[in-house]
């Protein structure tokens, strides 16, 4: 490496050109240029250590190795399938990982092109519209949701009706974005792991701006009432939002055949990997709320020679325009995640697609099948269809099987007293035999 | 030297477009093993499905069409475009890294301990007593930031519904503040391009909330008053909130802290080199004073007694802004990197950008109309079209600064080279200035020309959007 004054080993100035420099600008040093009152002035003393590049990287891979490794069949709205090779390579091509958001889209038309195939594909898994390019995650997705959602409807209201099985960590940050818009979360009850039509339609009035269901629910049952819930929600001038994930969208209803409004989700699911709950928030919705829509949208159009070009469009919607008025605060989204999720869709076709899902469906089945053998187990509590995972009712207490399976290197759910659940994808299949073998020891 | 960008959609060139090639319909009831009954599965599905070696080229073309950090400098005012080094990537991609979020803490104590050091050094650095790193992006830090502020005051019996926020702030804070049920109060600007202190002291009351500030501004200006500015603030019982989006130019000489700000967020994707990625992730940390802290959201990491990890929520908690913990591998990147630095690097990180920008400005002859500035400065284009300007410095291989942004300046370009780039790269980037500047009107009204696209019809795309494959079909 060249001999740069020290400091940052990223800037890479000789200490004779920052010299040079000096003396063009006409100071003496760096702090002459620093027009900051002294009373506010600090020592510069942070008391972080510099380290060496290989250093900085043994000191982190010191740390995380204080994760235990275990083979988790964890899930419950974080799912984690292989990431094939190629995926991985190209997102890490520094064009992609270094751009930023396509503000010269001159320059930009090949991070717009895949965000246009991103969108695309979200358009015929969804059935619906318009799909945009990304929102942080699935929760904040849901919140948006909810603020489109008071955006459409033409009389105010005061309510969004959640299913009892959403997790309580979406329905936090749904209560957050909902309170700036007056609203309340209210929940209505499931019966048997899918949503029970009778309580929903005691439930929803004409106060109600959103319902919000999802298929699969976060317990792996396939909601079979999608239908009547849109239908419900129609009949109350309130939009139906489904939340589900790019994979389950490949095989189950469609979200637009059954009155969906608004789908929403991690499509980090796909091309991501585990990343301790990040993702990318999925956001799409009827083409009539396309100016209602938060976040960014790519758009085709042609160039001063006739071709056929791309670019953000619609930003009057957007914060930097509209400031206040604008549909959300959102700038930085999660486009990377969404190129990766693109890639890994296009890898798998829709052949590999319905067939990783339909996986989902036979891997959870047959699991199922072999913990009910198991004594002191009974699988799915459920009596229904599910997608990657289920419930486990357990004779002795769930946390000390759960435990037990720690010790062993499995990581699983105690959802309470008496419940396990078990998520299985082409990620943790391999291990299934071991599962089983260790659960019949410890159950 | 000449510039072409990689172009590859011309008609004689051979393309691999993942759209119309080797399309596939899959109905999910076909096949044998047929997972589910038809009355719960979609009828079929079509997307594209090309072998890996066309995915791969596909992918590789597309990225040559993308202009990064790596491409060349990157002077996007506002944005702190830095390098973002591999060694990053190397470290977020560690496979012990991959944790599920609802694993147990005894079983991610490495995890915690990152974010643990993480939420230290970032409390050192601005001079916040607290700092949570579940926000994902430095919008979502607003917003965070804002909601904690409205919990403070809501327990203290205040009834305060205003946010104000300077006429030259970041979009997003004005969003922000609507997004958390403010009313916003604009503030104009000083002839100076600062503060107007008059004014402030007219718009603060007993409705004020909260004054939402950059400092250094968006046109580069520390704010120098802004011991008094917390003063009146405080005075009037609201919150100083600090945007940390021009965090760069600060490093080691000043805290937000320090300065009087109660809240603030901090960009790792731009301060910390995590990459910016095409538009995200990001992420938004907030730090806090020890006042606030009670209201931070939930669930935050903490070294118990026993020195292990562990999660709990905090007492007065705002509940959660993400679903999860926020953007662990973005996090794990902003550790790296203020690891690898340590005091003297970020110190310099930040003597660096604000030399850059004051060395470019020196070889420019466009009007910098505010002074003195710090990492960036904000250029009028005068008589020309600031978009023009920008378009036609694409031709010669470098990104344009922001443009038309802020409004105090007629023409702007907005330009902040970041501590990054060489001296020699920074003449060229003048010598583009220049040649786009001084180039006829009808040649910059051309540009770009040696770009994969030329200039894009903006008023096409938003009256007639096309936004997927869909829209596609039929129309050329």
């Amino acid at each position: 490496m060249t001999d740069t004054d020290r400091g940052s080993p990223y800037a890479p100035h000789t200490a004779a050109e920052t010299r040079s420099m000096l003396d063009d600008v006409g100071v003496d040093d760096e702090e002459a240029l620093f027009d900051v009152p002294e009373s506010v002035r600090f020592d510069g003393q942070f008391g972080i250590e510099s380290r060496s590049e290989p250093a900085t990287r043994r000191e982190a891979r010191r740390t995380l190795a204080r994760n235990d490794d275990l083979v988790s069949f964890l899930g419950r709205g974080h799912y984690v399938h292989e990431v094939p090779s190629v995926v991985a390579d190209l997102a890490s091509r520094s064009e992609f990982l270094t751009s930023y958001t396509q503000y010269q889209p001159e320059v930009a038309q090949g991070f717009l092109q895949a965000l246009f195939e991103y969108q695309s594909m979200l358009v015929e898994l969804t059935g619906l519209g318009v799909a945009n390019c990304s929102m942080h995650d699935r929760a904040t997705a849901l919140g948006e949701a909810a603020t489109l959602a008071t955006r459409i409807r033409e009389t105010s209201g005061s309510t969004v009706l959640v299913s009892d099985l959403v997790r309580d960590e979406q329905r936090a940050v749904l209560e957050n974005y909902s309170h700036g818009g007056d609203l309340s979360v209210t929940t209505y009850p499931g019966a048997d792991g899918n949503v029970d039509l009778d309580a929903l339609a005691d439930a929803i009035d004409d106060e109600v701006v959103m319902v919000y269901a999802e298929n699969p629910t976060v317990r792996g049952t396939i909601e079979e009432n999608l239908e009547g819930i849109g239908d419900l929600a129609a009949a109350h001038d309130a939009l139906f939002c489904l939340g589900s994930d790019p994979v389950a969208l490949a095989l189950l209803e469609e979200p637009a055949s059954v009155g969906a409004d608004v789908v929403v989700g991690d499509a980090g699911t796909l091309g991501l990997g585990q990343a301790y709950g990040m993702g990318h928030g999925l956001f799409a919705t009827r083409e009539d709320f396309l100016r209602q829509v938060p976040g960014r949208l790519v758009g085709a159009s042609t160039d001063k020679s006739g071709r056929r070009a791309y670019t953000l469009t619609l930003q009057t919607r957007e914060q930097h325009i509209r400031r206040e008025r604008a549909t959300s605060n959102i700038c930085t989204n999660q486009a990377w995640v969404a190129l990766r999720t693109a890639m890994h869709v296009a890898w798998l076709g829709p052949d590999g697609l319905v067939e990783l899902a339909g996986d989902c469906v036979r891997n959870a089945r047959d699991l199922a099948a072999r913990v009910d053998d198991i004594d002191g187990l009974r699988a799915p509590v459920h009596d229904r269809h599910h997608f990657r995972e289920f419930v486990v009712a357990t004779d002795r207490p769930a946390d000390a099987i759960r435990d037990a399976l720690h010790e062993d290197g499995f990581a699983v759910h105690a959802i309470d007293d008496h419940r396990l659940q078990l998520c299985v994808t082409d990620a943790n299949e391999h291990a299934t035999d071991r599962l089983v073998t260790t659960l019949e020891e410890v159950a | 030297m000449h510039y072409d960008q990689a172009r590859w959609a011309d008609d004689d060139a051979y393309e691999p477009l993942l759209v119309e090639k080797r399309e596939a319909t899959v109905e999910p009831d076909d096949s044998e093993d047929a997972p589910l009954p038809d009355d719960l599965t979609r009828d079929s599905l079509s997307l594209p499905a090309p072998a890996e070696p066309e995915l791969a080229r596909h992918y590789t073309r597309l990225s040559q069409e993308t202009y990064g950090v790596t491409s060349g400098p990157f002077p996007l005012g506002s944005c702190t475009m830095k390098y973002n080094p591999p060694l990053l990537e190397d470290v977020a991609a560690d496979p012990a890294a991959a944790v599920h979020p609802d694993r147990p803490v005894e079983s991610i104590q490495g995890t915690l301990e990152v974010m643990a050091t993480l939420q230290d050094w970032l409390g050192r650095i601005g001079g916040m007593d607290a700092v949570t790193l579940q926000p994902p992006a430095g919008a979502a830090g607003e917003y965070t930031g804002l909601l904690i502020a409205k919990a403070y005051h809501d327990d203290h019996g205040n009834d305060r519904d205003e946010v104000i926020i300077p006429d030259s702030a970041h979009g997003t804070n004005f969003a922000s503040a609507a997004m958390a049920g403010f009313d916003v109060v604009e503030l104009p600007s000083a002839e100076n391009g600062r503060v107007d202190m008059d004014a402030l002291e007219a718009a603060v009351g007993d409705s004020t909330a909260a004054l939402m500030l950059t400092n250094p501004n968006t046109l580069g200006l520390f704010e120098r008053d802004i011991e008094t500015v917390a003063e009146i603030v405080h005075d009037a019982g609201g919150l100083l909130y600090y945007d940390g989006a021009n965090l760069n130019a600060l490093l080691g000489r000043v805290r937000p802290g320090d300065m009087g700000f109660d809240v603030m967020h901090y960009n790792v994707h731009k301060t910390f080199a995590t990459p910016h990625g095409g538009g995200g992730p990001g992420a938004g940390p907030v730090g806090v004073v020890s006042d606030l802290s009670p209201y931070l959201p939930e669930p935050h990491v903490r070294e118990s007694a026993d020195g292990d990890f562990e999660l709990y929520e905090p007492e007065a908690s705002v509940g959660k802004v993400h679903g999860f913990h926020g953007n662990w591998l973005v996090l794990l990147k902003a550790y790296a990197y203020i690891r690898r630095l340590g005091d003297e690097g970020l110190a310099d990180a930040s003597a660096k950008a604000v030399l850059n920008a004051n060395y470019l400005a020196e070889q420019i002859d466009l009007e910098i109309p505010y002074g003195p500035f710090h990492h960036e400065f904000v250029a009028s284009a005068g008589e020309r079209d600031a978009i023009d300007v920008a378009k036609h410095m694409l031709d010669f291989g470098v990104h344009p600064p922001t443009t038309k942004w802020p409004e105090l300046v007629g023409e702007a370009l907005m330009t902040e080279p970041t501590e990054v780039e060489s001296r020699d790269t920074l003449d060229q980037l003048a010598a583009a200035f220049e040649a786009a500047s001084a180039a006829d009107a009808s040649e910059r009204e051309a540009a770009p020309q040696r770009t994969a696209a030329r200039r894009i019809d903006q008023v096409e795309a938003a009256r007639n959007p096309r936004l997927s494959w869909h829209a596609l079909d039929g129309a050329e």
